[in-house]
């Protein structure tokens, strides 16, 4: 397995816990006000494992990401990302992740947190940054797009999926509760699935 | 005996509800707890979820009551950590926590079925509060 791999989620950890406190003031507007203290302790426990497990490989290594979201995180982002993550394990390439295996992870992402959260796209979720993301990189695949252009368009798919939460109102999860005060808020899922797609581009694309 | 799970995210509503429910069953019901998370935040914990699943009886099924939305969600995937025979003895109830702790114990103490439980746990029932 490539060794950067380890430095990509290195680094997801570090700006899920460099951004506990705005992820916290945007749940704290429309849902229970945990998800950045939630996140970043999963996170933390995270990058614990980085330095502490030996990773036999790609798979491994996400395995062992969805587990310690699953067992320390506490809120739903727990067994969202968990889901994530494990499905992502079940496909990632241990070699070469290709264009088309990048697509395959997102999809069975997608998948997994739409069954798990039972939502779909435009219910001011994390799908509606992830949705989008994968979407971008299908189109530029299926126009023959270098990959390095593909990820730099799908993180710009997710930014403005990620703003496309302001105007909804949430009908998932505790925002759900609040109506019609959830509108006028961008996502705290939304957006913490926009700061990990963001930033495993930015390394990809660091020496 | 049919056996009740309750989670919250709390862990004080998880054994308040409990000790209401096992004053109200009078009996040996096989109930149990879980809430909060293993740091003693709000939440709810995959594997206290699953170690509670694990020790219980599952020959006549077992009910579980939750709270909020990502209590199912951490039930669910728990869930697909046990065998699809396993998987079969669960249900989760869409009934109030509280109230279908109560009932459920009072029920399964009279040695009723599963199905029997969660018809009268789901029903609308539970959620009389007033008789006029």
């Amino acid at each position: 397995m490539n060794r950067k791999i380890i430095t990509v989620f290195e680094r997801v950890s570090d700006e899920i816990i460099a951004n506990k406190k705005y992820l916290t003031e945007l749940d704290s507007a429309i849902g229970d006000g945990d998800h950045g203290i939630n996140m970043a302790r999963g996170f933390a426990k995270v990058k614990e494992k980085l330095t502490e497990v030996s990773f036999e490989n790609n798979s491994h290594l996400l395995k062992t990401i969805a587990m310690t979201l699953i067992s320390s995180v506490g809120g739903a982002s727990g067994p969202l990302y968990g889901t994530a993550f494990l499905n992502a394990s079940k496909v990632i390439a241990d070699e070469k992740v290709s264009f088309d295996n990048i697509i395959e992870i997102g999809e069975t992402v997608i998948d997994g947190i739409k069954k798990r959260g039972k939502a779909e796209l435009g219910e001011k979720t994390m799908l509606d940054t992830i949705i989008p993301t994968v979407e971008s990189l299908k189109e530029s695949r299926n126009n023959n797009k270098e990959l390095d252009t593909a990820l730099k368009e799908c993180v710009r798919a997710a930014e403005k999926g990620m703003k496309s939460t302001i105007p909804l109102i949430a009908t998932k999860g505790r925002a759900s509760y609040l109506g019609e005060r959830s509108k006028g808020h961008q996502d705290p899922g939304a957006t913490s699935s926009y700061i990990i797609i963001k930033t495993i581009v930015d390394v990809i694309f660091e020496n | 005996m049919v056996g009740i799970l309750i989670i919250s995210h709390s862990r004080e509503i998880a054994e308040g509800t409990k000790k209401l429910a096992v004053q109200m069953a009078q009996g040996p019901v096989p109930l149990e707890a879980v809430g909060g998370t293993e740091d003693g935040r709000l939440g709810t914990d995959a594997n206290a979820i699953y170690n509670t699943l694990d020790k219980m009886n599952k020959k006549d099924g077992i009910i579980i009551l939750t709270d909020l939305g990502s209590a199912v969600m951490n039930v669910e995937l728990v869930f697909e950590w046990f065998s699809a025979e396993e998987q079969k003895q669960f249900k989760i109830a869409n009934a109030p926590l509280v109230e279908g702790a109560i009932f459920g114990a009072v029920e399964s103490s009279l040695g009723r079925t599963l199905e029997e439980v969660l018809s009268v746990i789901e029903s609308e029932d539970l959620l009389v509060k007033k008789n006029d």
